[in-house]
């Protein structure tokens, strides 16, 4: 993890590890460590989501049907996908085949992007569809003209801070992704020494995790 | 295989020191030493001790009379809101696990460094930032919503600089979460050979059992936070009832972490007194095992009870139950460790050095604040006496009269060992007796005040209980007094202090086998340890036995903790720096 | 330290796409129709999210046993990684603890109001 904005080799291993293997697995740990802080971050949302929904079924079902299922269920299987490109990176990285790693970085970078753009689209469309609390909120829906229940603005507030720190997450993986495919074009890996690669692919999952629960518990609990 | 004698440049090391090897600013700014870290740490928090501190007089000067005019009302509000902001968050939690735990846990453990140097950097920068964003909130008019910024008031009605606040304390979360990843991963990973777990220091237990809640529950905080700026500037009505929102919710995730995150500000204060317990009564620990479990026991019960600040907020009464019965059980480690310590005392031979004074002071009154927890925890009182002056004395005790006294004490302690000058210990007694008497005639009224029914954070008060806040007053300025001297002697000693020497208490402990101060990577030769910690009564007549430091054979590997075959590089690759 | 081999991450990647069929599929099942018990409504509720979790949790573990190699890794790992669900584990508990708790009839606070989960 704090090899990543290096550039040059620094001097392997750094000067408080006894070897480079300790260096990975001490990299390694702590990148899991970092993971756990953030399931407790985005747990809150979930907990909170969790107790809404008991307050307000009604609400938080009209919620999940408000929403387009179908773009949702595209984006987990972009999402799906670009977790799978990760891994096929992090077992090239392994291998130190560089044109390979950098083939499967492009994959992984291109599907994430592609899950932005989608989730873009639907954020336009909820503008569309004046399903934005405090910014663009209608309390029937335009041009059906079925009034909306009360209590939706809550769901669409959980609906969009949970998705949008997703996002920025998102956002932050592939922005890191940019830059350790330029190391990996430079030739910065080694068969020992390819623990940025697997960070970031811990990292990348990690977010894919964070929207395979993401998915059901906003798109489909329409009950 | 001759042993190692100790650094032969005893007293003045010519060669160079973390101190002496750089003095330009840039080298201070720019380090990645774990030790120069902890002292711009120490340097930081003891300028925002000083602005809470100055809170903190402005309000016992208010409360000297009933009508509270000194100040506004308002002004009030925002006194007791920056003192509690700023003492929790940008002092009591830093404290110890920043500046103490920053300086020892690798030296204690026989390391170069800590795992992520710069992410150690890092964190003291973004403590830093944060603490810029809370003291412009203060500068700019402050916040009143109290420390615990309570919904909706604080999401839909103050109109004071609430999200100004609230950044800086977000952004100060992820300073303790960095350093709580970096003290975990460097305890489990950086290890020297033969340091067991079972060989461990306390401190570094209680240090590792802190860094684990630091790391799973700060993140909580900063999401809740997060949420009441978001509520706060889009009007959402997450907390808002009026919109569907519930309050409680708030309480429940802002509890979520602040129950923590009081096990975050005694558990190092603990760990502190472990040491210095030990060390003064020239006796072993009793019950290492005990002592150790129940740091983690502490960190681990210590997220199951944070519904004990909400009894009477609307919570319903089966979560009340659950809560008051696993607040009691979070008692009991804490008090296995009273009782450990207690033990170790017995039959010792105990030399009240100002660090001993500290340490015993934190041990009577920890009690005192610890056994009024529990009144709190019995639902039935706290009906009584919640929000009133019984709790505001209850935490202070164990926050004042516990963790800041085990933070001068181990400030006293290892002093020497972090400057190579010795303080006068004639002045180190007088504080310290200074501070438990002005802190015992500050808080002590408090209970009686709070029994009586005072409530807290109120500016006025009915005249019947005048004395006592006049007492808890009086108090407050002798407590002043004693907080403010240890500045001068510590500074002073600093230039005009005799030179410490590498043990000049004959501790036991790694820390104590390099010179004083040590060198920037910590040891000469990797140490390789060879006996339990505090082997007290194993210790040689003139003083500390504990010659770990052994050249390394070339031939022989050692084998390193992790329990795989040593690929050890040749000792004389380390001996010379 | 082994790894995974491309076979089975391609494995887990089918296995993946399976699972998430199967639960958009399950979301429309029409419970609230079927069920024949008076409380169909809170039924269909409580059946539907069982599924859509258990679902979820299950594709979680094949990522994180697979592709972030969990499977293969050191102890210290398991324990990290499961801190963090533990933990989450505890918070979600201990609050839905009070929230489903409140307003049961025939205890002090209860002041008529229905129970959250039934309408």
């Amino acid at each position: 993890m704090s090899h990543l904005t290096v550039f040059e080799h620094d001097e392997l291993p750094a000067e408080q590890f006894e070897d480079v293997e300790q260096q990975r697995e001490t990299s390694s740990l702590g990148m899991w460590m970092f993971l756990s802080t953030e399931v407790l971050f985005f747990g809150v949302l979930f907990t909170s989501f969790f107790v809404y929904r008991t307050r307000w079924p009604e609400a938080f079902a009209q919620g999940a049907k408000e929403l387009k299922w179908w773009l949702g269920a595209t984006n987990t299987a972009v999402l799906l996908g670009s977790s799978f490109c990760m891994a096929m990176a992090v077992h090239a990285a392994s291998e130190a085949d560089d044109r390979t790693i950098v083939r499967w970085l492009w994959f992984t970078v291109v599907l994430g992007t592609l899950f932005l753009l989608i989730k873009g689209t639907e954020y336009a469309i909820e503008w569309h569809e004046h399903l934005v609390p405090h910014f663009r909120w209608s309390p029937v829906a335009p041009g059906a003209g079925e009034p909306r229940d009360p209590q939706l603005p809550l769901f669409m507030t959980f609906y969009f801070v949970m998705t949008m720190f997703h996002a920025l997450h998102m956002v932050i993986g592939l922005g890191v992704l940019l830059v350790v495919i330029v190391l990996a074009r430079r030739r910065h890996f080694t068969r020992e020494y390819h623990h940025p690669v697997e960070v970031v692919g811990l990292y990348w999952h990690f977010v894919d995790t964070v929207w395979v629960f993401l998915f059901p518990v906003l798109y489909l609990l329409r009950h | 295989m001759t042993t190692v004698p100790y650094n032969p440049d005893y007293g003045r090391p010519a060669r160079p020191t973390y101190l002496s090897i750089a003095y330009r600013v840039s080298s201070w700014l720019l380090t990645r030493d774990h030790k120069r870290i902890a002292i711009l740490y120490m340097i930081a928090i003891t300028l925002f001790f000083t602005v809470g501190g100055v809170a903190a007089t402005i309000m016992r000067l208010s409360l000297m009379t009933p009508d509270g005019r000194l100040t506004l009302p308002e002004t009030y509000n925002r006194l007791f809101t920056i003192h509690g902001v700023i003492m929790v968050w940008f002092f009591l939690i830093p404290s110890i696990p920043a500046v103490l735990g920053n300086f020892l846990v690798p030296l204690m453990i026989g390391a170069r460094d800590m795992a992520f140097p710069r992410l150690n950097l890092a964190s003291w920068y973004l403590f830093v930032f944060g603490g810029c964003f809370t003291i412009s909130a203060l500068v700019l008019g402050g916040v009143d919503t109290g420390w615990t910024f309570y919904t909706p008031f604080s999401s839909s009605f103050s109109n004071t600089h609430v999200v100004l606040t609230v950044a800086g304390i977000f952004i100060a979360g992820f300073s303790s979460i960095l350093t709580g990843l970096n003290i975990i991963i460097t305890v489990n990973k950086l290890r020297a050979p033969g340091m067991t777990w079972g060989r461990l220091p306390l401190f570094i237990w209680s240090n590792y059992a802190t860094a684990v809640i630091l790391v799973l529950a700060t993140p909580v905080l900063a999401m809740t936070l997060a949420l009441l700026c978001i509520d706060r500037v889009f009007h959402v009505g997450i907390f808002d009832p009026a919109k569907g929102g519930d309050p409680l919710l708030f309480q429940h995730l802002f509890w979520f972490y602040s129950h923590p995150a009081v096990y975050i500000m005694i558990l190092p204060a603990m760990g502190v007194v472990s040491e210095l317990i030990p060390c003064f009564s020239r006796h072993r620990v009793f019950g290492y095992y005990f002592v150790a479990g129940s740091s983690i026991a502490i960190a681990i019960v210590g997220f199951l009870v944070w519904g004990h600040h909400m009894f009477v907020a609307g919570m319903s009464v089966y979560g009340g139950m659950v809560f008051s019965f696993l607040s009691f059980l979070v008692a009991v480690p804490s008090a296995i460790k009273v009782f450990n310590w207690t033990a170790t005392l017995y039959r010792g031979s105990i030399s009240l050095k100002t660090p001993m004074l500290y340490a015993l002071g934190f041990i009577g009154l920890f009690v005192m604040g610890g056994v009024t927890g529990l009144f709190l925890a019995a639902i039935a009182v706290d009906v009584h006496v919640t929000d009133t002056y019984f709790v505001v004395a209850h935490f202070h005790y164990i926050m004042v009269g516990g963790s800041v006294m085990a933070y001068l004490g181990g400030i006293h302690f290892w002093w020497p060992k972090i400057t190579g000058k010795l303080y006068p210990e004639w002045a180190g007694r007088i504080a310290a007796g200074i501070i438990f008497l002005g802190f015992n005639l500050t808080f002590f009224p408090q209970y009686v005040l709070g029994y009586l029914g005072m409530p807290r954070r109120y500016h006025a008060y009915p005249e019947e209980f005048h004395f006592l806040n006049v007492l808890s007053t009086a108090g407050a300025s002798i407590l002043a007094v004693g907080y403010v001297l240890p500045l001068f002697y510590l500074l002073w000693s600093l230039r005009y202090g005799p030179d410490a020497g590498p043990n000049p208490w004959k501790a036991m402990g790694l820390e104590w086998t390099t010179s004083s101060p040590p060198p920037p990577q910590n040891f000469e030769r990797t140490p390789i340890i060879r006996e339990e910690a505090y082997a007290y009564d194993r210790m040689t007549p003139q003083g500390s036995d504990n010659t770990p430091i052994i050249p390394l054979p070339a031939a022989a590997g050692g084998a390193r903790e992790s329990g795989r075959p040593g690929s050890r590089p040749e000792s004389s690759e380390w001996s010379d720096q | 330290m082994s790894h995974p081999t491309p076979r089975i991450y391609r494995n887990v990647f089918a296995a993946l796409m399976g699972l998430l069929v199967l639960t958009v599929a399950a979301a429309f099942l029409p419970f609230d129709r079927v069920l024949p018990t008076p409380h169909a409504a809170v039924w269909a509720r409580r059946i539907t999210i069982s599924i859509a979790l258990t679902i979820a949790v299950v594709k979680g573990l094949l990522i994180l046993l697979y592709f972030m190699h969990v499977r293969y890794a050191p102890r210290a790992t398991w324990a990290v990684a499961g801190a963090g669900f533990l933990w989450l584990a505890i918070m979600l508990a201990l609050t839905l603890a009070d929230y489903l708790t409140r307003n049961h009839p025939g205890i002090p606070n209860n002041r008529g109001e229905p129970r959250y989960l039934l309408r």
